[in-house]
């Protein structure tokens, strides 16, 4: 109690808030100070300043050029003198001799690639001449070394590098590069390249119109199935895009949260009777099963994985019981918290009319704990989505282990664009899904089932 | 058996049996549809797990005999050279501090730019309402993109290390923060800002004064949430390519038999930290609820 007397008016009660402001403001004046301190430790730790400089944004530019845009390689062997027009050089992606570009115009030996911006590319023999518009035509021999002949005298200018073993042109318009073995062109173009049919479909190189034209025409151009069946099995046989292949990882990394996650439920909700104060049958039994709780949950996923992959080899089943070992901890911690707040009078309601242990549990207890179980179990579902993601890169299953594969190749930024997109969308997709679930399931359930 | 009529003339009929008839049929229908919501999803559960075991590698049922092979063999070689732990956990101890350090900052990071989503994401106090559809897109988008895509993207343009990890970590939590703060944010009491505003506060010191001291303890203990998550987030980003003890303890596996007794060194060390982080940030959050950290 605060007394404030006579003498010293307001006192006691005034100093004492003074001195609480004080310790406030001191408080307020201390965080930002020491989260300062922190975050400057940090810049040296992690060494920013040296990671601005190591960073290499060439790598950045080739990674965002390729997600959007794809190369058609001019490839002629020097030695055996043929010529293959393919996409990113893909030996899966060549054209057909008939189906060759119409930018690529062959002429007995002389080949001539017409580039954007009036730039061309000609292969002659051993003469290759990159012609452009403003400088004129350079003019290379194959030789030991290579010779490059300019079109007026001076420096070699910047976009060319040229040493005695290879020359590269390097413009807006393409790309050339000549060395004895082989000269090869690229040039760029946007989107994704054979996306819906690979080279070996015949309705590669369709526009949209003409595809939408042969779904509904019956003029066949595979005998053996009509149009549109013809198309759905390249599609899904595309030899790039490999979208069946993708689609079974996308499926299997979703497999992996929906088992996980409801196999967690299904083995952490008995053991969470046992955990939970007004139904556990003794103390100690309690606390073992709650310490087993906090065990699992420590040890965490990444070990769990690691210990299942080692058993399990690598497949979404291994992923998903990593996400049932580790989930059946937090499930069995919120599910006893759940029951310790539950209401002992249905219970005993349903006990007046004589029900044995069972019914009282089914009908007492679980009508009230149902809503906040499911709720939860569904709001894990979401997020384990995306831990199968990572989980799966570790086990070697689903869209996880196709995308860390597509990166360390770090030439298929399309794909790793794609596999991207898909992920983003399946976990949209998953978080859609158990927000109408439990809107579904626990409106329903709100009159008592 | 009584008919049952349509509802609009129950109310004439004797009413008693009416009513339980219609409660039975109320009941039997609902238990049919529970009866096939659990059989669907009995049927999906056990050919989901059929499909699993199919695609596996190995078959659950040859995996579940071995599944303490691993574990035996660790336990086994690190109780022989007991006393390498010591050693073996004070080399990886900075990697620890590293991955450690990539969730703080990445937790602090990220609830900053959570908070700002979820102030401009929230319908009466953002400073510019028209932007407030992106921002919940944003972060939305933020949430939806697991950690690891981002962080192997950053790993290809920066090289290895740490801030790769913490940038992907941050971005994910600042979506996942932004959407917890504008649930608490919906339910700030708008009094003391009208009360603000009528003096003449300007939207900063609304904010400020009006906004924060509301919801900061939600703020603080949902921060504290995330850190736990963070902690094991880092930990899984560095065994698939980013630093810290992730990044070690994939070394120590990969050299396998012979250098269990590091793994193992390191399993305990990542154990505690975990326990000990979840133990810290628990306490802090109680005593927050419990209004000791408000005074």
């Amino acid at each position: 109690m605060t007394v404030i007397d006579a003498a010293t008016p307001g006192g006691t009660a005034r100093a004492r808030a003074v001195k609480r402001l004080q310790r406030k403001r001191n408080i307020a004046l201390a965080a930002p100070v020491i989260l300062f301190v922190y975050l400057a430790y940090i810049f040296v730790s992690f060494d920013v300043a040296g990671i601005m400089q190591r960073a290499q944004m060439d790598n950045a530019r080739i990674l965002l050029a390729d997600a959007v845009s794809h190369k058609i390689h001019v490839t002629r062997d020097n030695r055996r003198d043929t010529l293959i027009v393919s996409v990113e050089g893909s030996r899966r992606a060549v054209f057909p001799e008939d189906r060759i570009p119409d930018w690529v115009a062959q002429d007995g030996d002389r080949t001539f690639i017409t580039l954007t911006d009036g730039h061309s590319v000609t292969y002659d023999g051993p003469l290759i001449t990159y012609d452009h518009p403003d400088f004129g035509a350079f003019r290379i021999m194959i030789d030991d070394p290579m010779v490059l002949e300019l079109p007026q005298p001076g420096p070699v200018p910047d976009f060319i590098n040229a040493s005695d073993n290879r020359v590269v042109v390097t413009t807006d318009s393409g790309r050339l590069t000549v060395t004895r073995s082989r000269a090869d062109t690229f040039r760029y173009f946007w989107g994704w390249e054979l996306f819906f049919f690979d080279l070996q479909s015949p309705f590669a190189g369709f526009t949209p119109a003409e595809t939408l034209a042969a779904a509904f025409s019956s003029d066949r151009l595979d005998p053996a199935l009509p149009n549109w069946q013809a198309m759905v099995r390249d599609f899904w046989n595309n030899s790039i895009w490999r979208h069946g292949d993708v689609f079974w990882a996308i499926g299997e990394t979703a497999l992996m949260a929906f088992l996980g996650t409801f196999g967690a439920a299904i083995v952490a909700l008995p053991l969470a009777f046992l955990a939970a104060k007004n139904f556990a049958p003794l103390r100690t039994i309690r606390f073992a099963v709650r310490r087993f709780f906090d065990f699992v949950r420590g040890v965490d996923a990444l070990i769990f994985t690691i210990i299942l992959s080692r058993a399990f080899g690598p497949g979404p089943l291994t992923g998903a019981l990593a996400i049932l070992v580790t989930d059946s901890g937090s499930f069995g911690k919120l599910f006893s918290e759940a029951l310790e707040n539950t209401d002992r009078k249905q219970m005993e309601g349903v006990q007046s009319t004589g029900a044995n242990a069972v019914q009282r549990y089914r009908f007492g207890v679980i009508p009230q704990v149902m809503p906040v179980l499911l709720s939860q179990v569904l709001y894990f579902l979401e997020s384990n989505t995306r831990s199968a993601t990572i989980i799966g890169a570790i086990v070697g299953g689903g869209i996880g282990l196709l995308l860390t594969q597509a990166i360390q190749t770090t030439s298929d930024w399309e794909k790793v664009t794609y596999y991207m997109i898909l992920i983003v969308l399946l976990v949209i997709a998953m978080d859609n899904l158990s927000g109408w679930l439990r809107r579904k399931l626990i409106k329903g359930d709100g009159t008592g089932r | 058996m009584p008919t049952v009529l349509p509802g609009s003339l129950r109310p004439n009929t004797p009413g008693g049996i009416d009513i339980r008839a219609d409660y039975l049929t109320l009941t039997r229908r609902r238990r049919m549809y529970t009866g096939i919501v659990l059989i669907v999803f009995i049927a999906l559960f056990v050919s989901g797990f059929r499909i699993a075991d199919m695609r596996n590698a190995g078959s659950f049922a040859d995996g579940f005999a071995h599944v303490l092979d691993f574990p035996r063999e660790v336990v086994i070689e690190a109780w022989e050279k007991a006393g390498n732990l010591p050693g073996h956990a004070a080399r990886a101890f900075p990697a620890l501090v590293e991955t450690f350090n990539i969730a703080m900052v990445s937790t602090i990071v990220g609830c900053i730019l959570g908070t700002l989503l979820a102030l401009g994401g929230t319908r009466g106090l953002a400073y510019w309402p028209r932007l407030i559809p992106l921002m919940r897109r944003t972060s939305d988008i933020c949430r939806a993109v697991p950690e690891i895509v981002i962080a192997l993207v950053l790993i290809f343009v920066m090289g290895g290390g740490p801030i790769p990890a913490m940038i992907a970590i941050a971005i994910h939590t600042a979506g996942a923060q932004g959407k917890l703060f504008s649930e608490v944010n919906e339910n700030v009491d708008m009094k003391p800002l009208e009360g603000l505003s009528s003096v003449g506060a300007n939207w900063w010191q609304r904010t400020w004064l009006g906004v924060f001291p509301q919801v900061m303890p939600n703020y603080l203990s949902y921060s504290l949430l995330r850190l736990e998550i963070n902690v094991r987030a880092s930990a899984i980003l560095g065994f698939v390519g980013a630093g810290g003890i992730g990044a070690e303890l994939r070394n120590a596996m990969t050299f396998g038999q012979g250098k269990f007794d590091e793994a193992a060194a390191i399993f305990l060390m990542l154990f505690a930290t975990i326990v000990l982080v979840d133990q810290t940030s628990s306490w802090m959050r109680n005593s927050l609820t419990e209004g000791r950290g408000g005074q």
